[in-house]
């Protein structure tokens, strides 16, 4: 199987900030398929388009994925009333993830917002061998520290203003870490301006960079042609799409 | 089990249901999720001369009961579909369209010309596209020019030829009429109507095309209102489509006189909507003992 359709119980449902929710799904194929870095497609009650959440944990024993998404309008509002017991219509696993390479002794998870949920199935793999910066508006939108911390990875937290952790942007630290030197690969998702500052660093330190785009997408399966993304492949200009080719792309593949 | 089948000028369908051009790609991706042979056939990809990169993103915003694209005809190219993707279609025991356009009707008639050494067995000339600047809609909207290109494609080939209608026009019947005159052998419609979101916090349209096409269920009272309209005012068949999401809208769709049905935007909601929609239409005339789907078409008694 590369992805099925089905409905599924949510186990749990969490509230883990001002509009941040936690659900984790019983799907035991969706998780068996999964690999970090998919995404699932979910069905919003009333309207016609999937909403696409990225995969924050797989549990293959347990049979669950666990999802974390934040309000960001209509859609993704009306999939948050779901509840404990309730089931959700899936389209999943989704997309292309990122590579895990075994032999890396040093990478960097870099997570901007919403775009953290998706570095903790890595954290998890790399455990000791991973730093993990998150970044956030401020105190109240941290999410996921504890889970970052469980897997052994080094957890740096950042907030735009301050109220916890460094004051300031992600960049920072990893451009610290750049310059200390030893790192195999950096990972990363969250708005697209970080995404930029994040290919530049990596750029500038040959650094090998994933990373993780978002885009309003239709089918979530590569026929529709709707999520479009500005790639160079072999020197040539192509419009990739972030749910098939994607979400995960090369950083030196992005057309910015 | 009711008898499912039609027949569209000469080409029998197994059952009235094919995915639109443009929802299906060239129906690889949905053949994860169900065999291809269940669907009475697959309106492919809109295919160009040469490769087209489509338009920038966002390209997909959401509406209410329904969605605007504006993907602009992202395409590899006919000769790659036929080199790479028709043959595999082929193998499968559905009917194809092959969706084509272009920017000239010179254009559309060497597309065309290059399908007619395969086997494909139908092709549906969209001169209805609202995403691109030069061709597209500009055909749909004015009666000469549909004439011309459907005359023009009309030459360049001996397979059946559905032409696909704009609903961007004062009078839908005019430009059927006028494409019926020209050759076509069937017509579709509708394609998507003309719309527009805008996102107010930034001012800035949703889609970076600034418009885009309406589908999905709100625009399925008007699907059919011009399938009923077209199907009373031409001699050739009509294949239906606009917002239908279920096997009654498929129904009602032929009512209106419509001899098979696409749907759209309904598989992004629900990926097996096709199959969903044939064993609803086939619940549907059973419960109602009637034998065969053909029995329904253009049967609306209008009051």
């Amino acid at each position: 199987m590369k992805y099925t359709q089905g409905q599924y119980i949510i186990r749990a449902k969490e509230a883990i900030a001002r509009n941040i929710y936690s659900f984790t799904i019983a799907c035991p194929e969706v998780a068996a398929a999964a690999v970090p870095g998919q995404f699932v497609h979910i069905r919003a009650n009333g309207f016609t388009l999937r909403r696409p959440i990225s995969i924050c944990c797989i549990d293959r024993e347990q049979g669950t994925l666990r999802i974390v998404f934040e309000i960001r309008g209509q859609g993704t509002e009306e999939i948050a009333r779901l509840n404990k017991g309730d089931l959700i219509d899936m389209l999943a696993p989704l997309g292309h993830g990122f590579t895990i390479d075994e032999s890396f002794r040093k990478v960097v998870l870099v997570g901007g917002g919403i775009g953290t949920p998706p570095m903790l199935p890595l954290a998890k793999i790399y455990g000791e061998k991973a730093v993990m910066i998150s970044g956030f508006r401020n105190a109240q939108a941290v999410i996921l520290q504890d889970d970052f911390r469980a897997t052994g990875a080094e957890a740096v937290l950042c907030t735009d203003d301050g109220s916890a952790g460094i004051h300031g942007f992600v960049t920072q630290p990893l451009k610290e870490l750049a310059a200390q030197g030893g790192i195999d690969a950096v990972y990363a998702c969250g708005p697209m301006p970080m995404l930029k500052g994040i290919a530049a660093i990596c750029g500038e330190n040959d650094i090998y960079c994933e990373i993780s785009l978002e885009e309003r997408m239709a089918c979530g399966i590569g026929a529709c042609l709707g999520c479009a993304c500005r790639t160079k492949r072999n020197d040539e200009e192509y419009f990739a799409h972030v749910c098939k080719d994607g979400p995960v792309f090369r950083a030196e593949e992005v057309i910015w | 089990m009711a008898d499912l089948s039609v027949n569209v000028c000469g080409v029998g369908f197994k059952n009235p249901i094919i995915p639109a051009s443009g929802v299906f790609g060239y129906g690889r991706e949905y053949e994860e999720l169900f065999p291809l042979d269940k669907l009475g056939g697959i309106a492919t990809k809109g295919t160009t001369l040469h490769r087209r990169t489509g338009n920038i993103a966002p390209r997909i915003a959401e509406t209410p009961a329904g969605m605007l694209n504006s993907v602009g005809l992202q395409n590899p190219g006919i000769d790659h579909f036929i080199e790479s993707e028709l043959p595999y279609l082929l193998t499968k025991d559905t009917v194809i369209l092959a969706n084509i356009a272009g920017s000239t009707p010179e254009e559309c008639a060497e597309v065309a010309a290059k399908l007619e050494d395969t086997d494909v067995h139908m092709i549906e000339l969209n001169i209805s596209c609202p995403n691109v600047k030069q061709g597209g809609a500009a055909f749909g909207t004015d009666c000469t020019m549909a004439a011309e290109v459907t005359r023009r494609v009309r030459e360049a080939t001996s397979k059946n030829l559905v032409v696909k209608l704009s609903p961007n026009v004062t009078s839908i019947t005019e430009i059927a009429k006028s494409v019926e005159a020209a050759g076509a052998d069937a017509v579709s419609l509708i394609n998507t109507l003309l719309g527009m979101r805008i996102d107010i916090n930034t001012g800035r349209p949703v889609l970076h095309n600034n418009v885009g096409g309406l589908s999905g269920p709100a625009v399925f009272p008007v699907a059919v209102r011009m399938v009923w309209q077209v199907a009373n005012a031409v001699n050739i068949p009509v294949i239906g489509m606009g917002g239908v999401s279920s096997g009654r809208d498929a129904i009602e769709l032929m009512m209106a006189g419509a001899s098979a049905v696409q749907v759209g935007a309904a598989i992004f909601t629900d990926p097996f909507a096709p199959v969903r929609i044939v064993e609803e239409m086939n619940e549907f005339l059973d419960s109602k003992g009637i034998a065969s789907v053909r029995d329904i078409i253009g049967t609306v008694k209008p009051w």
